[in-house]
């Protein structure tokens, strides 16, 4: 039995101890908004926030989130500034990796409030978005730091 | 997940006059408009290819035939048909049609996402159709008022009296509109009454897909769903020698082991149950039908095709004779190897197959042939076979092919559960239905005035139609040639633009058993890079600048010459660049669109690295129905141009396939790639195809930039760092 803590709620589990926690997500909590792509923590579709700190959850199981606090793109609220500034730029095509970027954004954000172009790059050039909308996403991190210094938001 | 209405649904409702829907058929002699309540005008033999209905609860329910995998169908559709029916956008409810006869794309007479024909399959029809709603709402009010119609004005989503200034809204007027005859050939607005067309309206598919709400065909969710996993062959053509179906069913979870066409499948009652029992079959395969094919002996074996005569396509003129008029004759070999559509969504697939019903819920291109094969397998009747159509998590063409329909199709039947069968990255690789590889040999001749006078080309591919199961005739495979040359009645109108007096073209089929299908372009971009990159071998040999000798050869083609004109201008063709920087042009046409991009890279001349920092592009598509969307494809395709120009190669061994995940099949990730800007070009044309034409002038523009830069011509794709070292080291000998 694993105790886990998603977007604030506590499930308690009887999973395999090697089954990861993208399946456990998608499969047993049926939180599909965090997707499988590669499996290998390669693409960055399976993203989610572990104690706050963007992870790939094809590239842990369920047994080594025990305890933690993790939050996936549900959990995100729908006024997060980067839900909000993904909509208004339009960055999404398939959407297929757009969740499992916001979180990474929003991983991003939330330790750094202002990156420059450099550090979005250096931040963001590990994920994989076949439909090609880096140059929207981009444009999409700009408008999520306008929106959270308009706000005084902290995300 | 929610259910899609079905088509017997819909029509019975339809029929129940439950409102005014107007369906419009294309038929050989025009649009036909039909009321479908009282089925005024309606064609013997012939379905409807389009669908709305106005409820008296004022909500227009459309039908969108085609699938949503990013490019904005669902908003651009519905948007036609409101705006030519006036109505009010926060009124409309945008339905995924189910797989049906009624929603085939006239142009394309398949119910398929494809060949960038969604818009303009549809254009007219929608038009027509909303125009025709407009006008019998009109009508149905003035009666009302007992006013001519002229009295009477549509003014989003109500009609209003003039005189009086009351209104009814178009869900008041839908009962008696039903009863109304429907005008055949309804007014349509001019371009400046558009109240949302050629106006960026946001997607109505990114809410949701943003939230993490949105349904993919992996995230489908059935009571008592059931898993399927599937071993595959290692090697083209190799048939399992043994499996231990005991050991697998030994698993807890396992419920059965059942061979299918690409691979034995294992079902269990969960994913990590199927993956443990694939991995107890412990499946033994013999060595395939080509055991010694690698990707060098692929290479080399398509080089040697080039040898062979070869179907003769097309000839023009007296090739021969202008030969030996020409005074300067240059010849070029170009190589592109396979790539995979690699779709962010591996392929997957649900079936529910009953004894009276069969449901299947796939992230699919192709409705059509996935409810075909569907019905074929589960043995029902075609009316008792419903095929819902989730998101998709990209598609590029791969989805187009129903092997994940066959599979789930089988695995469910076999089981008696609904089962999702769930790709591994490496399977989705491994058994893709790559982009065609394909060498090309150009030789062409300038007369005395360095005018181009002949053009003789020969193409090897493997053959696309061989592997879609059509039939290939003459030894001529159209698919292959797009961007060259296509048939009189084809839909992918891609023929090249340039008319040289002299022309030829050969096309060899390749015999190795790689499994290929169209991606995104088909081969047109493929096509595009060989002729657009010879073209600026032969404008240097010329001693002309790139832009003003295609523009020379474009004379008979006004809409070609002013997207090169529209880039050059855009993207300050022709001013100097830093040492190591360079600009490449190129331009093609295909889908009703011409599309032209100038490319400014640099090139470390060190490493061999090129980065691509800007791609202006210049694209005229006829009328614009949603530009944002537009502009976010041609953004996207640029960039898949950039990656499959710079990084992609699947690898083969031992006579299958070595790639097999994002490790070694690399894609071009935000620092590779440039920022885009789209500039659309005015234009009177009608309606092209904006999915696909981004990708296909990408290649060559950055291989005639790396020119440009370096004096190194860059023939084989993708152009890896040892590839342009090699280049610039031959211009320099």
């Amino acid at each position: 039995m694993i105790s886990l803590t998603v977007n604030g709620k506590n499930y308690t589990l009887d999973v395999p101890e090697d089954v990861t926690l993208l399946w456990v997500l998608r499969d047993h909590l049926h939180l599909t908004g965090t997707k499988f792509s590669c499996g290998i923590g390669e693409c960055g579709s399976c993203t989610v926030l572990i104690d706050g700190e963007p992870e790939r959850s094809c590239m842990m199981t369920a047994v080594d989130a025990d305890g933690a606090n993790i939050t996936t793109i549900e959990g995100l609220p729908e006024d997060h500034p980067v839900k909000r500034a993904w909509i208004e730029e339009q960055v999404v095509q398939c959407g297929y990796c757009q969740p499992g970027t916001i979180m990474q954004v929003a991983g991003l954000l939330a330790k750094n409030k202002n990156p420059n172009p450099q550090e979005i790059f250096d931040s963001m050039d590990n994920i994989i978005c076949r439909c090609g909308t880096y140059q929207r996403m981009k444009k999409g991190v700009e408008t999520a730091i306008n929106i959270m210094q308009k706000e005084g938001s902290s995300s | 997940m929610k259910k899609n209405m079905t088509r017997r649904t819909f029509l019975k409702n339809s029929l129940a006059a439950s409102g005014l829907t107007i369906a419009a058929y294309v038929t050989p002699l025009g649009i036909q408009l039909v009321n479908a309540a009282t089925k005024t005008g309606a064609m013997d033999g012939f379905k409807p290819s389009a669908f709305y209905q106005i409820t008296p609860d004022n909500l227009i329910k459309v039908m969108v035939p085609n699938s949503e995998m990013g490019q904005g169908v669902k908003t651009a559709l519905p948007m036609i048909i409101a705006d030519e029916l006036e109505a009010d956008w926060d009124q409309l409810e945008i339905i995924q049609a189910p797989a049906a006869e009624e929603f085939k794309n006239p142009i394309l007479h398949n119910q398929l996402t494809v060949a960038s024909a969604s818009v303009r399959g549809f254009y007219w029809p929608l038009r027509k159709a909303g125009a025709a709603g407009r006008a019998v709402l009109i009508d149905a009010a003035a009666r009302e008022w007992k006013v001519p119609a002229s009295h009477c004005q549509a003014i989003k989503g109500t009609v209003v009296n003039l005189k009086s200034g009351a209104g009814f809204t178009y869900g008041e007027l839908s009962l008696n509109a039903a009863k109304l005859p429907v005008p055949q050939d309804p007014v349509l607005k001019k371009p400046s009454e558009f109240r949302y067309m050629g106006k960026a309206m946001p997607r109505v598919d990114i809410p949701e897909k943003v939230s993490g709400k949105a349904v993919f065909g992996l995230d489908v969710d059935l009571p008592d769903l059931h898993y399927a996993v599937l071993s595959r062959p290692p090697a083209y053509g190799a048939k399992h020698l043994s499996f231990n179906a005991d050991a697998a069913m030994a698993i807890k979870g396992v419920k059965k082991v059942v061979p299918t066409p690409r691979g034995i499948a294992v079902v269990a009652e969960t994913l990590d149950a199927a993956e443990k029992g694939r991995h107890a079959l412990d499946t033994k395969w013999d060595k395939g039908s080509h055991p010694g094919m690698d990707t060098a002996s692929i290479e080399s074996s398509f080089i040697k095709d080039l040898e062979k005569p070869g179907a003769n396509v097309i000839t023009r003129g007296n090739v021969k004779t202008a030969f030996n008029a020409a005074s300067k004759i240059h010849e070029a070999t170009y190589y592109i190897p396979c790539i995979s559509h690699a779709t962010m969504e591996p392929q997957t697939c649900t079936a529910d197959v009953r004894a009276d019903q069969c449901d299947i819920y796939a992230p699919t291109q192709g409705q059509t042939l996935g409810h075909m094969v569907a019905t074929q397998i589960s043995g029902l009747p075609p009316e008792k076979v419903y095929l819902h159509t989730t998101l998709l998590g990209c598609g590029l063409g791969r989805r187009a092919r129903p092997d994940q329909i066959v599979e789930a199709t089988i695995a469910s039947k076999v089981s008696g559960k609904p089962v999702k069968v769930v790709y591994s990255r490496e399977e989705d690789i491994k058994t893709d239905y790559f982009r065609s590889a394909m060498a090309h040999r150009i030789k062409a001749g300038l007369d005395d005035r360095n005018q181009m006078i002949v053009w003789d080309h020969k193409v090897a591919s493997l053959s696309l139609k061989k592997h879609m199961g059509a039939e290939v005739k003459n030894g001529i495979d159209g698919y292959c040639l797009w961007g060259l040359w296509d048939s009189p009645k084809s839909p992918a109108k891609a023929n090249m633009t340039y008319t040289f007096p002299n022309f030829s073209i050969h096309l060899v089929l390749s015999d190795l058993p790689i499994p290929v299908a169209p991606f995104r372009s088909v081969q047109n971009a493929v096509n595009a890079f060989a002729t657009e990159s010879f073209m600026d071998e032969m404008a240097h040999m010329a001693g002309k600048d790139p832009l003003n000798f295609r523009l020379e050869n474009l004379t008979g083609h006004m809409r070609a010459s002013r997207v090169l004109e529209s880039v050059a201008l855009n993207s300050n063709w022709g001013n100097p660049l830093p040492d190591g920087w360079g600009r490449g042009i190129a331009q093609h046409s295909s889908f009703g669109t011409n599309i032209a991009q100038v490319a400014e890279v640099s090139v470390d001349k060190k490493t061999g690295i090129i980065q691509v920092h800007r791609v202006d592009v210049a694209v005229d598509c006829g009328p614009v129905v949603n530009p944002d969307p537009l502009e976010a494809q041609i953004q996207g395709a640029v960039v898949l141009g950039v990656s499959t120009a710079l990084f992609e190669e699947v690898q083969f061994a031992d006579g299958g396939v070595a790639s097999g995940n994002f490790d070694d099949y690399r894609i071009a990730t935000m620092s590779e790639s440039p920022d885009v800007n789209v500039h659309i070009v005015k234009s009177n044309e009608d309606i092209g195809g904006i999915g696909e034409p981004g990708i296909m002038p990408l290649a060559p523009a950055v291989a005639n930039a790396v020119f440009n830069a370096t004096g190194g011509r860059l023939r084989r794709m993708p152009f890896t760092p040892e590839r342009v070292l090699a280049a610039i080291k031959a211009a320099s000998v």
